[in-house]
């Protein structure tokens, strides 16, 4: 990729007693959208507002280019914010809004104009200029916003849940758009979100956090098929993850059943946790496959259904199109492709 | 909720007869000429004519000078108290706020005398001083001492309207105006205050309307010689007994005070 733009150097963070980050190192680059993801309180939220300037950190280093500034304050920053609930000035209208860093720093009215004509086209909002901003919808709302710190002309934009409030259909339609926004203005893109299919879609790159720890960085397809541990494989997609060794490269067992799969560079007979997705479980008949078990449950979840296998060992959840009666004596088949080797929890 | 509409039907009476009649009769009597049997009625404006008087005249411009500048005080005081407290934990905001209203629970003559054994000549700040070795300081039965018997009185009232349009204001809206570039002054300039701007208008109006019509304080305070608006109306009905013209002060003072009441909508409304 190209330049580095933001690190994050062991950065910790405390709330009185409670300790919130835990040595997050991240380096951030130009022109990225990237994804901070995990559950609710697990950092996420505070390492943005960290990155803004609205919390210093507790120890740590935020590098922008080079220089160390989490000291700065936020309005030294080239840096700009959507917030959560869009927090638009209510005594302003969307042009005095989105015109409000500019007039800051004293820019001429007929450019302030201009720019913000621009801005209002881009987000879709063209003739809204005089409207009041309380009077809009929750995604107008939310244009304006992102408008409103476009404008501004940051290296870097903060999304902090920007989409949480919105319906879930509107809310489709503004993840496609804020892509197109990011690849318009060509700039860097912190995205904060607990939605796992929002962060697999929108980003290039997606920093999955619990507890204060960034537990993977990756590309979406990474993070989806080789989840890292098992809180990554349980956070994005549903997952069966089951307990095996790693015999030697390119060859795992569980339950007494050995397996060629893909994964390599554990050390021999490490015990490991395997991930294996629904979607990639195919219900055969018992003779052609290694597992074998019964069908304890079927449910019809739209495009496909959700049919639990229980097996001598442990229950397997498969996402198929073909119905498989309760009842039935059914085999498991998988690839070696099918197979994710992750290190135990811990373990590292 | 139709078969309940007659229920507010003894309150209308009691409206009526407690708070319309009596303000007819202020009317009729500021119209009308001394000694009028219920009957007979001579209709007058000599009760008007009769305030245009300089003594009178310069009551009011007094009361007003003195109501404006306790409200000044108030606002200069109590909107940074108001601030500070909003900015605390919600614990001691609620125990502030508990501290700012305490005084209102006991009677305002009580406060008023504890003020005056306070200020007065051998009272506490005086033998205070005294003990430090410093000259006496004469401060009863002056402009100093009514101000500060009003200011204090009223400043709950300034506080609180002010306090609660801090308090309600999202946060968010302060830390997007400093991500936007604006330095702690222009965040307060341009966001804090002017979010803030209609409570301040209530607490104006509360305090304004509050210390212009005060006559309690400034007859205490200020002494017999003290004349405000309130203690010309006092006295006109209590002492002098010129019902009549008390009651066209009265009138006077509440045009005037619907007219200021007015000029605080239109700027309040103006804000939105």
């Amino acid at each position: 990729m190209k330049n580095k733009l933001i690190e994050l150097k062991d950065l910790t963070k405390n709330f009185d007693d409670q300790q919130v980050l835990r040595g997050i190192n991240l380096d951030i680059y130009e022109n990225e959208f990237l994804t901070l993801l995990g559950p609710s309180g697990c950092g996420k939220t505070t390492t943005l507002r960290i990155i803004a300037g609205f919390e210093e950190p507790s120890s740590g280093e935020v590098l922008f280019n080079g220089i160390e500034i989490s000291k700065l304050p936020p309005y030294k920053r080239e840096i700009n914010t959507v917030f959560q609930k869009y927090a638009l000035f209510p005594h302003l209208n969307v042009e005095d809004n989105i015109a409000f860093g500019l007039n800051l720093k004293k820019v001429d009215k007929s450019v302030i104009a201009q720019k913000v004509g621009r801005m209002l086209k881009m987000v879709g909002l063209e003739g809204f200029e005089k409207r009041d901003v309380t009077l809009l919808s929750g995604g107008q709302q939310q244009r304006v916003a992102i408008a409103r710190a476009l404008v501004n002309e940051p290296k870097v934009l903060l999304l902090d849940e920007p989409l949480g409030a919105l319906d879930a259909k509107i809310r489709k339609n503004m993840q496609s758009e804020l892509k197109k926004i990011q690849r318009e203005v060509g700039i860097t893109f912190i995205y904060v979100t607990h939605d796992q299919e929002e962060a697999l879609s929108m980003s290039d790159t997606v920093v999955v956090m619990n507890n204060g720890e960034i537990q993977q960085i990756g590309s979406p397809t990474d993070i989806y098929n080789e989840p890292e541990n098992r809180f990554v494989a349980g956070f994005i997609g549903e997952s069966n993850i089951i307990e095996g060794h790693m015999l030697q490269d390119f060859l795992v067992e569980w339950d007494g059943f050995r397996f060629e799969c893909v994964d390599k560079g554990f050390p021999e007979n490490e015990e490991i946790e395997v991930v294996l997705r629904p979607e990639d479980l195919d219900i055969v008949s018992p003779d052609k496959a290694q597992i074998t078990g019964k069908v304890i449950s079927v449910t019809f979840k739209g495009v496909h259904y959700e049919i639990l296998v229980e097996t001598e060992y442990r229950t397997y959840m498969v996402h198929t199109t073909d119905y498989a009666e309760v009842g039935r004596k059914v085999g498991l088949s998988l690839g070696p492709e099918d197979i994710h080797v992750m290190w135990k929890m811990g373990a590292y | 909720m139709k078969q309940y509409k007659h229920l507010i039907k003894p309150y209308i009476i009691w409206a009526a007869a407690l708070i319309v009649v009596p303000l007819i009769m202020i009317v009729l009597y500021a119209f009308t000429e001394e000694g009028n049997s219920v009957l007979t009625f001579s209709f007058t404006l000599e009760n008007f004519a009769k305030f245009a008087e300089s003594t009178y005249v310069n009551v009011i411009v007094k009361s007003f000078r003195l109501g404006i500048f306790t409200t000044v005080l108030c606002l200069l005081l109590g909107y940074p108290l108001a601030f500070i407290i909003s900015r605390c934990s919600e614990k001691s905001q609620a125990f502030l706020i508990l501290l700012v209203t305490i005084p209102e629970w006991i009677n305002m003559l009580l406060r008023t005398y504890a003020w005056m054994n306070l200020l007065s000549d051998n009272g506490i700040i005086n033998n205070l001083l005294e003990m430090l070795g410093m000259k006496p300081v004469s401060m009863m039965y002056t402009d100093f001492s009514v101000i500060v018997g009003l200011v204090c009185n009223f400043m709950p009232f300034m506080i609180i309207p002010i306090y609660t349009s801090l308090s309600k204001m999202d946060k968010s809206l302060i830390e997007a105006a400093y991500d936007l570039g604006a330095n702690r002054f222009q965040t307060f300039r341009k966001v804090i205050w002017k979010l803030s701007i209609p409570g301040v208008l209530n607490g104006i109006m509360m305090v304004f309307l509050l210390s212009v019509s005060t006559f309690v304080i400034p007859k205490l305070l200020g002494g017999g010689q003290y004349m405000l608006i309130g203690n010309l109306i006092e006295t006109q009905f209590i002492s002098v007994g010129d019902w009549n013209f008390g009651s066209a002060i009265s009138m006077i003072l509440a045009v005037i005070i619907i007219l200021f009441m007015r000029l605080m909508k239109k700027m309040d409304t103006q804000e939105e």
